[in-house]
């Protein structure tokens, strides 16, 4: 009982002595605000640009989230395809893998050109991020399916799609779960890089601002506010896990589920 | 059990497979299986066993000879057949009534059915589960149960839509003596309140000896038939009776059969041991 609460509260805990480490060393080297600013600084801006951070923040939330939805059923449907069809893992598979390689910063110019600036090329650098994992770790998935499965299947008439939604997708689940942390990160850097690129609106906006104007304690807001946010994301995503592939960790209080 | 209609009817058959067809699994295989009748295959390892369970089944095509099931020549995957192997390959995100009715799901007429009739359709799988003692043991996962009861609901899972074939690769291979004895008798039990034909792939002589009306010894790669035993013993067969010495003598004379095989592949090729 006693461990399970320590347990519990050590991620808190680590976060803060992170904090008071950073304080301290800041304190004692007399680091300059706008080189490093401390955590109290950075706290205090927090408190007192609170209406524009939450405005940004709302913003790059919101595109985010539109971005890593698009990507759910992008790449569910590349994974399932690759996954379920040796012709279409031979033809897309090396295509995805060299797009997947390609700095997405170059790309954030090229989306502005054809779609201007803000919300849209955001949305789309977010779903060019994330994307990739989820659609390979759905193909792994279906690609990994026991040989005498098949077989019984087959031998039992078993048509593609029963294939693929009474074995192939089930099976695949915990590698999607476990996709979607990754890619709800990924989408996070994808819609910061393009904010503040070629933005009017959003965390990363803000950043490249206030560092303009050297107001640095912002910045570190601003990072900060991000990786809350991400860190809130991959939660939810892990809870989801939790809940819907207990099968394969094999958690004894599923008896009671249904 | 003795009707003599033909059921599945292998001539010249030959298949080979790899990179340009260079490793042949089996030749010049001929092999008849009689209706309701209970087949045993055995043979040295990697002679092609589960290939001929393939081949059977119409998973897939030989190279050369013909195969016909039902007076037809099998073209495409076999629908009445129940398979079952050395893994028990339950899906582990269903309980084992869900996964024994995964057959009916797929197959026809049933698939028409099922969702209107899934109560009825519920009841028969747990009272299939009954018969191999499994009562229990419906709404487990299956790791909540050991080896020898996924073996059992594996067996279920291939009998559930009543297949007039089933093919069973080794489904006992992986388990413990007591247990494998154990499902012997299951699954003599099963076929003597309903007859259907029967295909085992094993290299358990005893096995073999105890649970089939004939038994088919294959050779060395390339696997074909190379000598056929008939089981003279009366059903039920008990575990005693395998003491016996009729019975000890018969399993001897397979094993000798297997072990001038195995000698005379030694000399032949050194290469490709291993692969079953």
């Amino acid at each position: 009982m006693r461990t399970e609460i320590i347990e519990r509260a050590m991620p808190w805990i680590a976060v803060v002595l992170l904090f008071v480490v950073w304080e301290i060393a800041c304190t004692v080297f007399a680091v300059p605000e706008f080189i490093l600013p401390k955590p109290s600084q950075v706290a205090r801006v927090l408190v007192t640009s609170a209406g524009p951070i939450w405005f940004h923040a709302r913003e790059t939330l919101i595109t985010t989230l539109i971005g890593f939805g698009v990507s759910i059923g992008v790449g569910v449907l590349l994974g399932v395809a690759v996954g379920s069809s040796r012709l279409a893992y031979r033809s897309f598979y090396p295509m995805l893998v060299g797009f997947n390689s390609v700095p997405k910063v170059a790309i954030v110019p090229v989306l502005v050109v054809w779609f201007g600036i803000g919300f849209l090329p955001a949305v789309i650098t977010a779903f060019l991020m994330s994307f990739f994992p989820i659609a390979v770790n759905v193909a792994t998935g279906l690609a990994t399916v026991e040989p005498e499965l098949e077989d019984v299947l087959r031998s039992l008439g078993a048509k593609k799609r029963d294939f693929i939604l009474k074995v192939g997708l089930p099976r695949a689940m915990p590698y999607f779960f476990a996709s979607l942390k990754v890619a709800v990160t990924l989408a996070f850097v994808g819609s910061v890089i393009s904010e503040s690129i070629a933005s009017e609106k959003g965390i990363g906006t803000m950043m490249v601002q206030a560092s303009a104007d050297f107001r640095i304690p912002l910045v570190f807001a601003g990072l900060l506010v991000t990786a809350a946010m991400g860190i809130g994301m991959y939660a939810i995503f892990a809870a989801i896990e939790r809940r819907m592939t207990g099968w394969a960790t094999r958690r004894m209080d599923l008896e009671g589920m249904d | 059990m003795q009707a003599s209609e033909t059921l599945v009817d292998m001539r010249g058959v030959r298949l080979a497979f790899g990179r340009r067809n260079v490793t042949v699994a089996v030749e010049n295989l001929d092999l008849a299986v009689r209706k309701d009748e209970f087949v045993a295959v055995v043979g040295p390892s990697g002679c092609g066993k589960s290939t001929l369970m393939k081949l059977m089944t119409g998973l897939v095509m030989p190279n050369a000879g013909t195969i016909a099931v039902n007076g037809q020549t099998v073209t495409g995957p076999l629908s009445f057949v129940g398979m079952a192997f050395q893994n028990p390959t339950l899906l582990p995100w269903r309980r084992t009534l869900a996964n024994v009715m995964l057959p009916l799901e797929i197959v026809e007429p049933h698939r028409r059915r099922f969702r209107r009739e899934r109560a009825a359709y519920a009841e028969q799988a747990r009272a299939l589960l009954k018969t191999v003692g499994l009562g229990g043991f419906a709404d487990k996962y299956p790791w909540q149960l050991s080896g020898g009861m996924q073996q059992r609901a594996s067996l279920c899972r291939a009998l559930i839509h009543g297949p007039s074939l089933l093919m069973l690769d080794e489904p006992f291979g992986a388990l413990d003596a007591f247990t494998r004895e154990e499902l012997w008798d299951v699954l003599q039990a099963i076929r003597a309140r309903r007859a259907f034909t029967t295909v085992l792939v094993t290299h358990d002589l005893r096995e073999a000896v105890y649970l089939a009306d004939t038994v088919h010894v294959m050779s060395a790669r390339p696997g074909r038939i190379i000598a056929s035993y008939t089981v003279p013993f009366r059903r039920p067969r008990t575990l005693k009776s395998t003491f016996e010495p009729a019975f000890a003598d018969l399993v001897q004379r397979i094993r000798d059969d297997i072990h001038t095989e195995r000698e005379a592949d030694a000399v032949a090729v050194g290469d490709d041991e291993g692969a079953a």
